[in-house]
């Protein structure tokens, strides 16, 4: 089984994420994350979405895509260099004695507090899946009370689009 | 025929008050789109949410409306014209349930790749959402049955709509487009302006193919000591029977047609094998497990042709052509994709097809096979037999009636002795396998082709999913003429009760069918009942002689098998010959 991380193109329509996901799970493809925002292009949204495979179910998965009328394309940019990030907000306990040990390792990891609570503190971390994963790892010992993230969105490196 | 056809203004008067541009109801915009996209018959069933569009159909002449008894009866009958056309299918219906019940339909016509545009009412937009009476989500319940959908929000875009969904329905693969038009906006009013020109970015079908690719086939064939074609429904689709009969004539491959491929390929040529798959002949399953080629012409290999995938044509190299990039590879590995028109692809692969000439040894093969395991059944001086029926049928009709069937053994059978010599003669709910189907398509056939026998051909238990549309054919004096192959039995569930469940028989028996001369009586329908031999040819031809719609129904004995059979899990050379033998 391999990741796969692949960008579609698609119309901003209402809909076309039922479209998209509802495709996904009746033929039987696995969606790990998908993300969707606005594009480069007024009435357009890009898609991003990690899902796993052979080399075999990402061909069904990307001709399957393209029958959709609403999808104008579909790249794989796991198949490039690319760059992937994901963020996750991480409320984790943090009595005040904690709390320096805590910043250590955000700070170590280039994350950021971005709340403060009584009994907790609020951590924004960006990154690669796995450097989420890390953090996540990290702060465990300490009591995670919720933990929220985007799933990936991604781009190819360089001057290809 | 139709008591309203004479009523119908010429075209060109239509056109000049259709394409006026002024400001009219989202309702009168659909029904002037509707005719600007050329249909000519649309079935429909009104409610609460089309009254609008209905109010504007009040006394409207421009195209035919058939009132069904049912949704379901709508869209089979808007599915049998569409396949026997070639045209666009239209049909309507409210919202909520209305719409829900045409699901099936939409699903039929989906697996089939048969082009509809299916028009819904629902609430208005200020009531979407609050589950308000007679309210149902039907873009989001259809969206993995239909091609594409639309939820019309303004009464602007309907022009646009409209038109994209006839280019989208019947270009590319064909199948059905939904447009969901809420009551509000079939009430607004909009300056009415046709749209001519499509510009849908995401949508571009592939219709000229790679000329490599078919260069590489074209080499294929010549080295090829065993080629087999395999036809399916997308020859007829794209309107490709004459360049398929010219490509076999020059390549002189024997050619396989599928359930759905039935009348792409004359069936008195030397070169055709039949059917094959499940209930395919000796021939040709035999013929594409031996091959050292195989040709794929818009057929998707369904696993009732393949059956057991591995094991399937062992020996071949695959060459796959078809309109829709994702059926290539989808369940058999393709050597050489085809992405294109099957219409196109063959007239190009014509220009330079050669014969197969290593092949020799091989066509005398399968002229060996046809000779020592042709289709057989046994016949009876004294029993009615399913397979005889059709078989007089055939002659009765001399093979140039439309048949449609419905689903089970009778469809089989009709798909073995009703042999095929031309495309869109032949109607059937193939992917989905759909109860119900036979006989309301039937009446969308013979709108479509008026002047045609169109004989539809039922088992006793399809023929009571969607009986109550007798009335439609009695009113409008809808010629067709329905068989019933009465068994008594689900007689194709009892088949694989018998033969795979060890005779153990579930919830098949049929008893306390209406019978079915009275019951066409009751909706004004002339019914004949035959169980020996001479009273069927007899009543038949009477039937058939009949001005009107007439149901015969034919007795015949319970136990009788569709053979040959390939069970599930088996490959296709493992046939059940049974009484064939």
């Amino acid at each position: 089984m391999k990741k796969f991380t692949i960008a579609v193109l698609v119309n901003n329509q209402p809909g076309v994420l039922q479209r998209v996901s509802g495709l996904f799970g009746r033929r039987g493809f696995n969606i790990e994350s998908i993300t969707v925002g606005t594009s480069e292009e007024p009435g357009l949204s890009r898609m991003v979405i990690v899902t796993s495979g052979d080399d075999r179910t990402l061909e069904r998965v990307s001709k399957q895509l393209y029958k959709l009328i609403d999808v104008i394309k579909v790249v794989d940019l796991s198949a490039h260099p690319m760059v992937g990030r994901e963020l996750a907000l991480i409320k984790v306990s943090a009595e005040p004695s904690a709390r320096p040990e805590i910043l250590g390792v955000v700070d170590t990891f280039r994350a950021a507090v971005v709340d403060i609570g009584s009994h907790t503190l609020m951590v924004q971390v960006v990154g690669d899946s796995d450097k989420i994963d890390a953090m996540v790892e990290l702060l465990k010992p300490y009591g995670i009370r919720e933990l929220s993230r985007t799933g990936v969105t991604a781009m190819m490196r360089g001057n290809a689009r | 025929m139709n008591a309203q056809s004479a009523a119908l203004k010429s075209k060109e008067e239509i056109m000049d008050k259709l394409v006026k541009q002024e400001v009219i109801s989202g309702s009168e915009i659909l029904l002037r789109s509707l005719v600007l996209e050329g249909a000519e018959c649309v079935f429909g069933y009104p409610g609460g949410a089309v009254l609008y569009i209905y109010d504007a159909m009040h006394g409207y002449s421009d195209f035919n409306h058939l009132l069904t008894r049912h949704e379901q009866g709508a869209i089979h009958a808007a599915d049998g014209y569409a396949r026997a056309s070639g045209k666009v299918g239209v049909c309507i219906a409210t919202s909520g349930p209305g719409a829900t019940n045409l699901v099936t339909g939409i699903a039929t016509a989906y697996m089939d790749s048969v082009p509809l545009v299916i028009i819904t009412g629902n609430v208005a937009t200020t009531a979407i959402g609050t589950d308000a009476f007679q309210e149902a989500d039907i873009t989001g319940i259809t969206m993995p049955i239909t091609k594409h959908s639309y939820l019309v929000r303004n009464v602007e875009d309907l022009p646009r709509v409209i038109h994209e969904a006839f280019y989208i329905a019947n270009t590319g693969r064909k199948g059905p487009v939904l447009i969901d038009i809420p009551k509000d906006v079939s009430a607004q009013t909009a300056l009415f302006q046709p749209v001519t020109e499509v510009n849908i970015r995401g949508y571009n079908p592939t219709v000229h193919p790679n000329k490599l690719q078919v260069d590489k086939m074209l080499k294929a064939i010549v080295e090829a000591e065993r080629p087999v074609i395999l036809a399916g429904g997308g020859v007829v689709y794209s309107g490709g029977h004459e360049e398929l009969l010219e490509f076999i004539t020059k390549t002189q491959i024997p050619v396989t047609t599928t359930l759905l491929g039935l009348g792409a390929y004359p069936s008195g040529e030397e070169l055709w094998m039949g059917m094959p798959g499940m209930h395919g002949t000796y021939t040709a399953n035999m013929a594409i497990q031996s091959a050292d080629l195989l040709i794929n012409i818009g057929a998707r290999f369904d696993d009732r042709v393949t059956m057991k995938l591995q094991g399937f044509a062992p020996q071949a190299r695959i060459v796959h052509i078809d309109i829709d990039p994702a059926e290539i590879g989808k369940n058999v590995p393709t050597e050489i994709p085809i992405v294109g028109d099957i219409k196109t692809v063959l007239q190009l692969a014509n220009r330079e097809a050669q014969p197969a000439a290593k092949a020799d040894a091989w066509r005398r093969q399968v002229q060996e096979w046809k000779q020592a395991k042709p289709l057989k059944y046994i016949d009876s001086d004294t029993v009615l037999k399913p397979q005889w029926v059709i078989e007089m049928i055939h002659e009765t009709t001399g093979g140039e009636a439309i048949v449609t069937t419905d689903v089970g053994q009778h469809q089989m059978w009709a798909a073995q002795y009703y042999r095929f010599n031309q495309p869109r003669s032949w109607i059937t709910s193939g992917g989905l396998g759909t109860m119900g189907f036979g006989f309301p398509s039937a009446i969308g056939a013979q709108m479509a082709c008026p002047d045609r026998v169109v004989v539809s051909i039922n088992g006793d238990g399809g023929m009571q999913m969607c009986a109550q549309e007798l009335a439609i054919c009695a009113i409008n004096n809808i010629p067709v003429k329905v068989a019933i192959i009465n068994n008594q039995v689900l007689g194709m569930v009892r088949q694989w009760q018998e033969i795979i469940y060890d005779n153990r028989y579930s919830h098949i028996d049929l008893a306390g069918s209406p019978d079915f001369v009275k019951l066409a009586e009751a909706y004004g329908v002339k019914g004949f009942r035959a169980t020996g031999k001479e009273d069927a040819r007899a009543v038949w031809e009477e039937a058939l002689r009949h001005p009107g719609p007439a149901v015969v129904e034919f007795v015949v004995r319970k136990d009788e098998n569709v053979y040959p059979m390939v069970t599930q899990g088996n490959t296709i050379d493992a046939m059940i010959m049974g009484d064939s033998e």
